[in-house]
């Protein structure tokens, strides 16, 4: 079975049906691209796989391990967190007043756990686990070289780090699968080059399964594996980056007849 | 890094005994009055009060209006038991820290009961919910004459809190928020206030966290009405309205929303203000009213903005002032041989 299994997923708000009948199935370490039209159901896609809104019939099946799997759909946005979905969002939701180290810190929040009275008394645990997730979020923000803005509050950041920075927290929950809404987003072409390389990085260094909504064909060209198009809720396509490219449906409903 | 810790941790109890001895010593030498005295003690309820609000509204960035109404249930709870076990003989300390418990743990209740329908509240509409929880408790106080004597208020309340331990219940209440704010749960409240979706996105478990932010703010705000009630003696319904919320909120604005020593220094001063003020009476409110609008004129983020007093940077600034000055001397010693 895939890693991540979406079938039948539908959203309708009254009679509006946002997603119709969405699929997809992901295994693991692959890296795949939702695109569409503006409005054609791909953050609606996101919101339903991470909790934050509700499909209407679907079922989202996750992957534990060889025999359990986790039914998402019901579920809070923190439990699917905690399940292993991690995601960044279109416009960047950071922890804004705190220091770039306390954002990364409080997605590792679940991986802690002393109690609220061994907080409160400083107890050896406490000091240990923080000890330990301190060099942990430095380490990682080490790879993203931003090792040195470790102490400066995230809202002080340039634009492509804040993005990073939202990447990094996603990956501090140790996701089994990250979403990806948009990462180009606001992008120059020489910052969007290099997010593409920090993407498949991820990719390959924590061996991570990636779904990535973008805008910027260039990018989901040439990174992405497969593609899935949808419009006006519906699947259109699905197949490899070339074959979508020259797939008429795909071209009639970016440009019209 | 622990043991650096540890030797702040170490340095900042030292002060706190060190404040407390001054303040003793002068008490029992009688150069503080009882006026004085008891002022110093409303410093420390105040105090408790405003850090405990700087909880649920500072850091977790939940607008309440209604504080006074925790204050009121832990005051009456801790006010009702006091009298009932003043006869039992036992010692003072020991019913003391009973009554203030209880207070804290029945306000700590009503926190849970207004936090759970303020998880679907959020800014300006949770505040007026807060506020009418307030204005509920208050005229339930008035009406509930059977147990606490309506309108007329609780009299002969035993006198059983003095400087001593409203000093060091006070220091004890103010470390745990301090402690609390920076472990793994105190930086997921603070998330919350920062960037809820976000926060619920990295899998903090934001139902929780409120409804407990909720509690422990209450719980702690329950514990200073029962300080209160110990140190004055009398309660009544009106020393718990609107308007003591706002006076609560007013320091915890005023120190900064977000920083517990901020919230500690501007309890002592708007404690302090209004008493000071009371020679040019018929003025009293006008000063302290201009003093509000200036502040927020000139540092709209209160007096601390979200950071806080640190041992350790204080000490560290002082080290380089005096290295400065020491190389200055030096300077202007040898510029004087030659």
């Amino acid at each position: 079975m895939a890693l991540l299994e979406v079938k039948n997923l539908t959203k309708n708000y009254g009679g509006l049906i946002a997603v119709n009948d969405f699929e997809l199935s992901l295994e693991k370490n692959e890296l795949v691209g939702l695109i569409g039209p503006n409005g054609a159901g791909k953050t609606t896609v996101f919101n339903m796989l991470t909790g934050v809104h509700p499909p209407t019939a679907g079922t989202i099946e996750l992957r534990h391990d060889e025999v359990y799997t986790n039914s998402l759909v019901g579920k809070k946005p923190y439990d699917i967190a905690k399940l292993g979905l991690a995601r960044t969002f279109q416009n960047i939701r950071l922890f804004e007043n705190l220091t770039v180290l306390d954002n990364i810190k409080i997605a590792m929040h679940n991986r802690m756990q002393y109690t609220i009275t061994e907080g409160l008394l400083r107890l050896p645990r406490f000091w240990k686990e923080e000890a330990r997730s301190t060099e942990e979020c430095l380490n990682l923000l080490d790879v993203f070289d931003m090792k040195d803005s470790a102490y400066i509050l995230a809202k002080n950041l340039p634009y492509g780090q804040q993005r990073k920075l939202e990447i990094a927290r996603a990956l501090a929950t140790e996701p089994s699968v990250l979403l990806l809404d948009e990462p180009a987003a606001g992008m120059n072409p020489s910052e969007t080059a290099g997010l593409m390389e920090t993407i498949k990085f991820i990719r390959d260094k924590f061996d991570m399964t990636i779904l990535l909504i973008e805008h910027d064909m260039h990018l989901v060209m040439n990174i992405c594996e497969r593609i899935i198009v949808i419009d006006y809720g519906k699947i259109i396509a699905k197949g490899k980056p070339d074959d979508i490219k020259s797939n008429p449906e795909v071209i009639k409903a970016y440009l019209g007849d | 890094m622990d043991k650096k810790n540890k030797k702040y941790y170490l340095i900042n109890a030292i002060a706190i005994l060190v404040v407390f001895l001054i303040i003793q010593t002068l008490m029992s030498t009688g150069m503080l009055n009882r006026y004085i005295s008891t002022i110093i003690m409303l410093i420390c309820i105040n105090i408790i009060m405003a850090t405990s609000l700087n909880l649920s509204t500072g850091f977790m960035g939940q607008l309440v209006l209604g504080h006074a109404g925790f204050m009121a249930i832990g005051a009456y709870t801790a006010g009702i038991l006091g009298i009932a076990l003043k006869t039992s003989g036992m010692p003072g300390f020991v019913m003391l820290i009973i009554c203030l418990i209880a207070g804290g743990l029945l306000a700590s209740i009503a926190g849970i009961i207004i936090g759970i329908p303020a998880l679907r509240l959020k800014g300006d509409y949770l505040g007026i919910m807060t506020l009418g929880f307030g204005e509920i408790v208050r005229i339930a106080l008035t009406n509930l004459t059977g147990l606490t004597n309506g309108a007329q208020g609780l009299t002969r309340i035993p006198k059983i809190a003095n400087f001593t331990n409203v000093y060091f219940i006070m220091a004890l209440c103010v470390a745990a928020i301090m402690m609390l704010s920076r472990s793994r749960h105190g930086r997921a409240i603070i998330s919350i206030k920062e960037n809820e979706i976000a926060a619920e996105s990295v899998g903090v478990d934001t139902t929780f966290y409120k409804v407990s932010g909720f509690a422990i703010s209450a719980f702690i705000g329950g514990i200073g009405g029962g300080l209160f009630a110990f140190t004055i003696g009398y309660i009544a319904p009106l020393n718990f309205g609107f308007m003591k919320s706002v006076d609560i909120l007013v320091i915890a604005c005023l120190g900064g929303l977000g920083s517990i020593t901020g919230s500690v220094i501007a309890a002592i001063v708007f404690t302090i203000l209004p008493e000071a003020l009371r020679q040019f009476d018929a003025y009293r409110m006008i000063a302290y009213s201009l003093a509000l609008i200036l502040m927020m004129l000139f540092r709209p983020q209160g007096l601390f903005g979200t950071s806080e007093f640190s041992t350790e940077k204080t000490l560290a600034f002082a080290k380089r002032v005096l290295s400065k000055k020491g190389k200055r001397d030096k300077k202007a010693k040898k510029g004087g041989k030659s």
